[in-house]
C-alpha cells in the first residue's frame, strides 16, 4: 500500500504539469488581454504596449508558462494582474469558505441520499420507490442557478426567513447561527444534485446487492431484515458507490462556481468568475492548479477507498 | 376340537395384517413420528405472463435421520421445493397451497419471525454455488459465528471458538487462519466445506443440500459428498438432497423422490427405484446415465423433447408427448400419485400402474 501511494503521488506530478499547460493555453486562446483592464479612453497602443511588457506578456507563450513553472517550483503562484495581491494569499482566504460550503453540502447529501437509497431498494416498484427515483431524476434535472434563484425568491424575498446571499450578515460580526443561515440555502442548492444522484447510485447498488446469492445464505442462516441490509447488502453496495464519490468531488467544485456567485458566497468559485471577467490570468492558473490538485486527491482517495471496503482490494 | 376353537384368533390376525398393509399411507405414517411432512406443496411465481405454477401437488415426509434425493432435471422443480421449505422464495413467489409440518409447525404458514427462529437454527441450507454464497467483504469466521451469536446465544469469543472446531472437523486446513480470512482466499471445495460448517453450527435436525457439489470438479464432488454423508450420519441430521445425478442419489439416499415437470411423479427408497423403476420418465433417466460395466461404444438413450415450460403445461400427465408407453388416456386425463400393490413405500404417478388394488392417495 505504500509503495503504491508513493507511486500514484509521482505519477500525479506530470499529470498535474500536463494540467497547468493545457489550462495556460486554453486561457491565452481566449480573446482579450490582462492589460485591457487598464485602458482609460485617452489610453494608446503604446500604453498598451508598456503594460503589457510590464506584466510580462509580451513574450512568447511557451516562455510565459515556463516563468510560471519556475515560479511555481518555489512555491510562488505570481501576482494578481487586477490588484498585484500575491495569489498564494488570494486563494487562501478564499478557501476556507469553499470548503466549509463543499463540505457541508458533501457530508448531508450522503447522510439524505444513503438512506434514501436503501429505502427505495427495499422497498423495489413500490410507490415509495418511484417517488424517490422521481425525486432524484428532478434534482439532477433542475440546474443550480435555477434552483439557486428559486430559493432565494421564496426563502428570501417572499417568506423573508433567510438571507440571500453572502456568508455573514455584514456589521454584525457572524456568530455560528448567522453562518449556518448563510448556508442553509447554498448547501441547499449544491446537495440537492449531489443528493440525487448518490441516491439513485445507492438504489441501485442495493439492489444488485439484495439479488446476490450471499444475501440468500443470510437469509437461511434466520438473520432479520435489518442486519441483512446494513450487514451484508450494505457493506457490498458501497463498494461500486465509492467510485462516485470522486467524481461527485470533482462535479462539486464545478457546480460550487456558479453557486458561489449566486449566493455571492466568498469563495474559490466567485473568485474564479471575478477573474475571468478581469482576464486575470495568474489567478485562474492558481485556481486551475488547485482544482487540479482537488481532482487527483479524490481519486486517489477512492482508490484508498476501495482498499478499505473491499478486501479482494488490495495494492501492492 | 379346541384348536378350532382358538381359529377365530388367527383369522383375526391375518384380517389386521391386511388391514395395516392396506391402510392408506397417510395413516402408516402418523404411526412413525415424521420430522418433515410436506403434503399437496403449491408453489407459484407472478409473472408478466399471470400466475405460474412451479410446484404443484408435491407431497413427500422424512424420518428423523433420513436422507431423502430429489432428483430431476433443470427446471423440474426441485430447487423451489427446496426454497419453499426454507421460506426462501424470491419476491414473486409464494406458496399458494398444501402444507410443510416440520415437528409440530406448518412452515408454510408460519410467520417470517417464527420462521427465522427455525431457519439456520434446526434447518439449515447448503447452496449450489459455494463462490458466491460466501459474502466477500465479511471474514469467513465472521459469517460462521453469526448464526451461533444469533441462534444458541455464544458470545463472539465462544463462537470464534466453535468456528475453528467446525472448520478442523469438515476438514479445513490450518482452520486458525482461515477463521481470518476472506472468502476469496478459499477455493470453491474449501468454500464449499465452509458453507457445510455454516449449516452444521447450530446442530440442526434437517439440512437442505441444493446441487451442493454441481459447481465443483468432479474430484471435489466424491470429498464433499463424503463429508455431508459422514457428518449427517454422525450427527443424525436428516437431509433432503437435491440432485441431477443418479450417482450421487446411489451413493447419498435413503430414498428418493423423482421430480418431473413441477411434481413427484414417483417415489420409493433408493433400492427399490434403482431395482424396479416404475414410471417411464424414471425408467428413461436410467438408461440415460452411462454404465461403468456396459459394453464399450454403448449408445445412451436421451428423452426426447424438452421439460415443458411452466406456462404451458401438457394436459393431462405432464410426460405423455414424451412418453414412449403413452396411451390416449395420458394427453387428458392427469393422474393421481399411486400406491403400487405390494409395497407400501413405493408411489408412482402414471396411468400404467392404474389397477384396482392400487390405492390413491389423499
Amino acid at each position: 500500500m505504500g509503495s503504491y501511494l508513493i507511486r500514484r503521488l509521482l505519477i500525479g506530478i506530470p499529470v498535474l504539469i500536463g494540467v497547468t499547460l493545457i489550462n495556460f493555453l486554453i486561457i491565452n486562446l481566449a480573446p482579450g488581454s490582462p492589460a485591457d483592464l487598464y485602458l482609460t479612453p485617452t489610453s494608446t497602443s503604446a500604453d498598451v504596449a508598456r503594460v503589457e511588457a510590464e506584466l510580462g506578456l509580451d513574450q512568447p507563450i511557451f516562455v510565459q508558462y515556463f516563468h510560471w513553472l519556475t515560479r511555481l517550483f518555489h512555491g510562488d503562484l505570481g501576482v494578481s494582474f487586477q490588484n498585484r495581491a500575491p495569489v498564494t494569499e488570494l486563494i487562501g482566504e478564499r478557501l476556507g469558505p469553499t470548503l466549509l460550503l463543499m463540505g457541508t453540502s458533501l457530508v448531508i447529501a450522503y447522510l439524505v441520499a444513503i438512506p434514501i437509497g436503501i429505502l427505495a431498494a427495499r422497498k423495489k416498484n413500490s410507490a415509495t420507490d418511484y417517488s424517490v427515483v422521481g425525486a432524484s431524476f428532478l434534482g439532477i434535472s433542475v440546474p443550480h442557478f435555477f434552483l439557486g434563484l428559486v430559493l432565494i425568491y421564496v426563502f428570501a424575498l417572499e417568506l423573508g426567513w433567510l438571507p440571500t446571499g453572502n456568508m455573514i450578515t455584514l456589521g454584525r460580526g457572524g456568530g455560528f447561527a448567522d453562518r449556518v443561515n448563510h448556508l442553509i440555502l447554498p448547501v441547499a442548492v449544491l446537495a440537492t444534485a449531489t443528493a440525487a444522484n448518490m441516491t439513485r447510485y445507492v438504489r441501485s447498488s442495493m439492489i444488485d446487492a439484495f439479488g446476490q446469492d450471499y444475501i440468500r445464505t443470510a437469509k437461511a442462516k434466520g438473520l432479520g431484515r435489518s442486519v441483512i441490509t446494513s450487514k451484508h447488502a450494505l457493506r457490498n453496495a458501497l463498494i461500486p458507490v465509492v467510485t462516485v464519490i470522486g467524481v461527485d468531488l470533482s462535479a462539486l467544485i464545478g457546480g460550487a462556481i456558479v453557486t458561489e456567485q449566486i449566493f455571492q458566497w466568498p469563495g474559490i468559485g466567485l473568485l474564479t468568475i471575478q477573474s475571468i471577467g478581469a482576464r486575470d490570468y495568474a489567478v485562474l492558473m492558481g485556481i486551475n492548479l488547485i482544482a487540479a490538485i482537488a481532482v487527483f486527491g479524490a481519486n486517489l482517495l477512492t482508490d484508498i477507498a476501495y482498499a478499505v471496503v473491499d478486501p479482494r482490494v488490495t495494492y501492492a | 376340537m379346541s384348536s378350532r376353537k382358538y381359529d377365530w384368533i388367527g383369522t383375526l390376525g391375518t384380517i389386521w395384517a391386511t388391514a395395516i398393509s392396506h391402510l392408506p399411507w397417510r395413516i402408516r405414517l402418523s404411526t412413525t413420528p415424521e420430522l418433515l411432512q410436506v403434503r399437496n406443496l403449491k408453489t407459484e411465481f407472478s409473472t408478466d405472463q399471470g400466475a405460474v405454477t412451479a410446484v404443484d401437488e408435491v407431497s413427500f415426509s422424512l424420518a428423523p435421520g433420513e436422507t431423502l434425493c430429489l432428483v430431476g432435471e433443470s427446471g423440474s422443480g426441485k430447487s423451489v421445493t427446496a426454497l419453499s421449505i426454507m421460506g426462501l422464495l424470491a419476491d414473486n413467489g409464494r406458496v399458494a397451497g398444501g402444507s410443510i409440518r416440520f415437528e409440530d409447525q406448518d412452515l408454510a404458514t408460519l410467520p417470517e419471525r417464527r420462521l427465522r427462529a427455525i431457519r439456520g437454527n434446526s434447518i439449515a441450507m447448503i447452496f449450489q454455488e459455494p463462490m458466491t454464497s460466501l459474502n466477500p467483504v465479511l471474514t469467513i469466521g465472521d459469517q460462521l459465528s453469526e448464526t451461533m451469536i444469533l441462534h444458541l446465544g455464544l458470545t463472539k469469543a465462544q463462537a470464534r471458538e466453535r468456528v475453528i472446531e467446525l472448520l478442523t472437523k469438515v476438514g479445513i486446513p490450518r482452520a486458525a487462519e482461515v477463521v481470518d480470512d476472506y472468502p476469496h482466499r478459499l477455493s470453491g471445495g474449501m468454500r464449499q466445506r465452509a458453507m457445510i460448517a455454516m449449516a452444521l453450527s447450530c446442530g440442526p435436525k434437517l439440512i437442505v443440500a441444493d446441487e451442493p457439489t454441481t459447481a465443483l470438479d468432479v474430484t471435489i464432488q466424491a470429498q464433499i459428498l463424503k463429508l455431508i454423508r459422514d457428518l449427517s450420519a454422525e450427527t443424525g441430521t436428516a437431509m433432503i438432497l437435491i440432485t441431477h445425478d443418479l450417482g450421487v442419489v446411489a451413493e447419498m439416499a435413503d430414498r428418493v423422490a423423482v421430480m418431473y415437470a413441477g411434481q413427484v411423479v414417483e417415489q420409493a427408497d433408493v433400492f427399490t427405484l434403482f431395482d424396479e423403476p416404475k414410471h417411464p420418465y424414471t425408467t428413461a433417466l436410467m438408461r440415460s446415465i452411462p454404465h461403468l460395466a456396459g459394453p464399450a461404444g454403448e449408445r445412451l438413450t436421451a428423452i426426447s423433447g424438452s421439460v415443458p415450460s411452466l406456462a404451458q403445461m401438457p394436459t393431462g400427465c405432464r410426460f405423455h408427448d414424451r412418453c414412449p408407453q403413452a396411451m390416449d388416456r395420458c394427453r387428458d386425463d392427469r393422474p393421481e400419485l399411486l400406491q403400487l400393490n405390494g409395497s407400501p413405500d413405493h408411489t408412482v404417478r402414471c396411468w400404467l400402474y392404474d389397477v384396482p388394488v392400487a390405492k390413491v392417495l389423499p
